[in-house]
């Protein structure tokens, strides 16, 4: 075992646990006030319920060899993490790796819950969360990092662009779908500032992120931390220039989601591309994700938080312009710039892949969810009138109507 | 006794409290409010930047006084000097009756609570 290796592995570890707090706020301040803590409740429910569930079930079902599901899904074998001793490692203590993955599977719902703001009933999203790691995250995840067969298929994913972005931002289409619009919808954040100390936070956390899943302290990690940074500069100032091109200002919450956009977008690439790899993916996240907001809600679907714009098209044009870009000398694997064209087949396949699974699964659990009597997946007229704050939790984010 | 409630600019409050105080009228409270008039409103996002909308309804300052009937004139003149800059969106004063004032720490009623 390798301390070195271990060590960051838990330092990136805590990295990506501090993104969910920071996607909290990002989320938080863009809703209306009287939601606010109703928006971050559903952040920290997914850290409360999902650590518990990661370390008894969730990690076995992703990573552990499922027999003959092995191309599906993992076994029960490491149930409550039985079997894995404190010596295990590969390079790195396999506890570390567990404790990483978990991050991972914790923020994966939560980013969904952008889709559901302002009208989602608390219960009811508890129970998603037991059902969609189990049924949803686990199978996507082992297919591509737990030895199934999108790893098989010699999909590149470095560090989750189909298993956490895709994947959230097909399920947030799933759930806006079926919960139905917003009454009144807000007209402004109700918070700049949390959402851009939100997004600080989440491209802090990115490092983690990113060059953790390389689980090694060496060249590569150190490569994927600076492409990574890259990417979000990148797709910040071009969300930024764009906006004042199209809309005669740039505002705080697109130049910190253009920051997000691109983070999303270089998340598969980041073991694989090397600095203009990352600029393009940058430039195109920023371009892509800006326009792909309004066409989202011409739709007339309510993706409140505009989940699918930024990681489910984010992560798609991530996962092939990772086919594009990749070069052999960093990853190991040649892309399109290189004279491979197949790579960018293969990741086709995983995206149409995880757009189908998750899509069709998550509508499935959500609508039974719905039919289910005492849940339902709808806060009550009143309730959405009043605000989730005080109907679902009796508090209010601030005090200021001079009550002492 | 007349309640004297003028809507200002935010930025003019300042110079108003200071020519109040200037002609002797220390008592008096303000509020933010949001409201709209002949001022256009402003553009704002709606969201990332990709939308915008109109906020036609502007952030003012509602101050609020009351005193005796002789000091209406003054007052009202040193607020105006204080608040006005000449464009529009000014605000407005608007004056009314007050039927009793009464002091909480002694119970001074009317005239003797000003």
């Amino acid at each position: 075992m390798d301390s070195g290796h271990t060590a960051w592995v838990l330092v990136a570890s805590a990295f990506v646990f501090l993104m969910t707090p920071g996607l909290a706020f990002f989320y938080g301040g863009l809703v209306r006030a009287k939601n606010l803590v109703n928006t971050i409740m559903l952040s920290f429910m997914s850290i409360a319920v999902v650590s518990i569930i990661w370390v008894l079930w969730g990690y076995t079902l992703s990573f552990s060899d499922g027999g003959p599901l092995q191309r599906w899904v993992g076994g029960l074998s490491e149930f409550g993490l039985s079997g894995i001793s404190t010596d295990a490692n590969d390079g790195y203590s396999i506890l570390a790796f567990v404790a990483f993955q978990m991050m991972f599977a914790i923020i994966t719902p939560a980013l969904i819950t952008g889709a559901l703001v302002e009208r989602f009933k608390i219960s009811t999203y508890l129970v998603f969360l037991l059902l969609w790691i189990t049924l949803v995250y686990a199978p996507i995840c082992h297919w591509v990092w737990g030895g199934g067969w999108l790893s098989d298929l010699g999909a590149l994913d470095f560090a989750g662009g189909t298993v956490i972005h895709i994947n959230a931002g097909v399920a947030a289409v799933a759930a806006a779908f079926l919960l139905g619009k917003r009454r009144n919808p807000g007209r402004q954040p109700n918070n700049v500032p949390y959402v851009v100390l939100g997004a600080a936070i989440l491209w802090f956390g990115w490092f983690g992120f990113n060059a953790g899943s390389q689980l090694a302290a060496d060249g590569i990690a150190s490569s994927a931390f600076l492409v990574t940074n890259t990417a979000a500069a990148t797709a910040a100032l071009t969300w930024g220039v764009v906006s004042q091109i199209k809309n005669g200002k740039m505002g705080a919450v697109g130049v910190a989601t253009g920051a997000v956009a691109g983070l999303v977008a270089i998340t598969p690439a980041a073991g694989f591309v090397g600095i203009y790899g990352a600029l393009a993916i940058g430039l195109g996240a920023g371009v892509l994700c800006f326009f792909a907001v309004d066409l989202i809600n011409s739709t007339g679907l309510d993706d409140a938080l505009d989940v699918f714009a930024v990681h489910g098209i984010g992560g798609i044009w991530g996962a092939i312009a990772t086919g594009i870009f990749a070069v052999e000398a960093i990853g190991g694997t040649a892309g399109l710039i290189e004279g491979n064209w197949e790579q960018v087949l293969i990741q086709f396949y995983a995206v149409a892949a995880t757009l189908v699974y998750s899509g069709i699964v998550t509508l499935v659990i959500l609508k039974i969810l719905d039919l289910i009597p005492g849940l339902g997946l709808r806060a009550s007229e009143s309730d959405e009138n009043i605000g989730l704050d005080i109907s679902q939790h009796g508090e209010q984010a601030s005090v200021d109507d001079g009550a002492d | 006794m007349v309640k004297i409630e003028a809507i200002i600019r935010p930025e003019r409050v300042n110079q108003v409290v200071q020519a109040l105080e200037d002609i002797g009228c220390k008592g008096f409270h303000f509020v933010n409010v949001t409201g709209q008039g002949q001022q256009q409103g402003v553009e704002v996002f709606t969201g990332r930047g990709a939308t915008t909308t109109s906020r036609s309804s502007l952030p003012k300052t509602l101050l609020v006084t009351v005193v005796k009937d002789d000091q209406k004139d003054s007052v009202v003149e040193a607020i105006i000097e204080s608040a006005r800059s000449g464009n529009i969106g000014d605000g407005k004063i608007f004056v009314s009756s007050v039927g009793e004032v009464i002091r909480v720490r002694t119970g001074d009623r009317n005239e003797d609570a000003l």
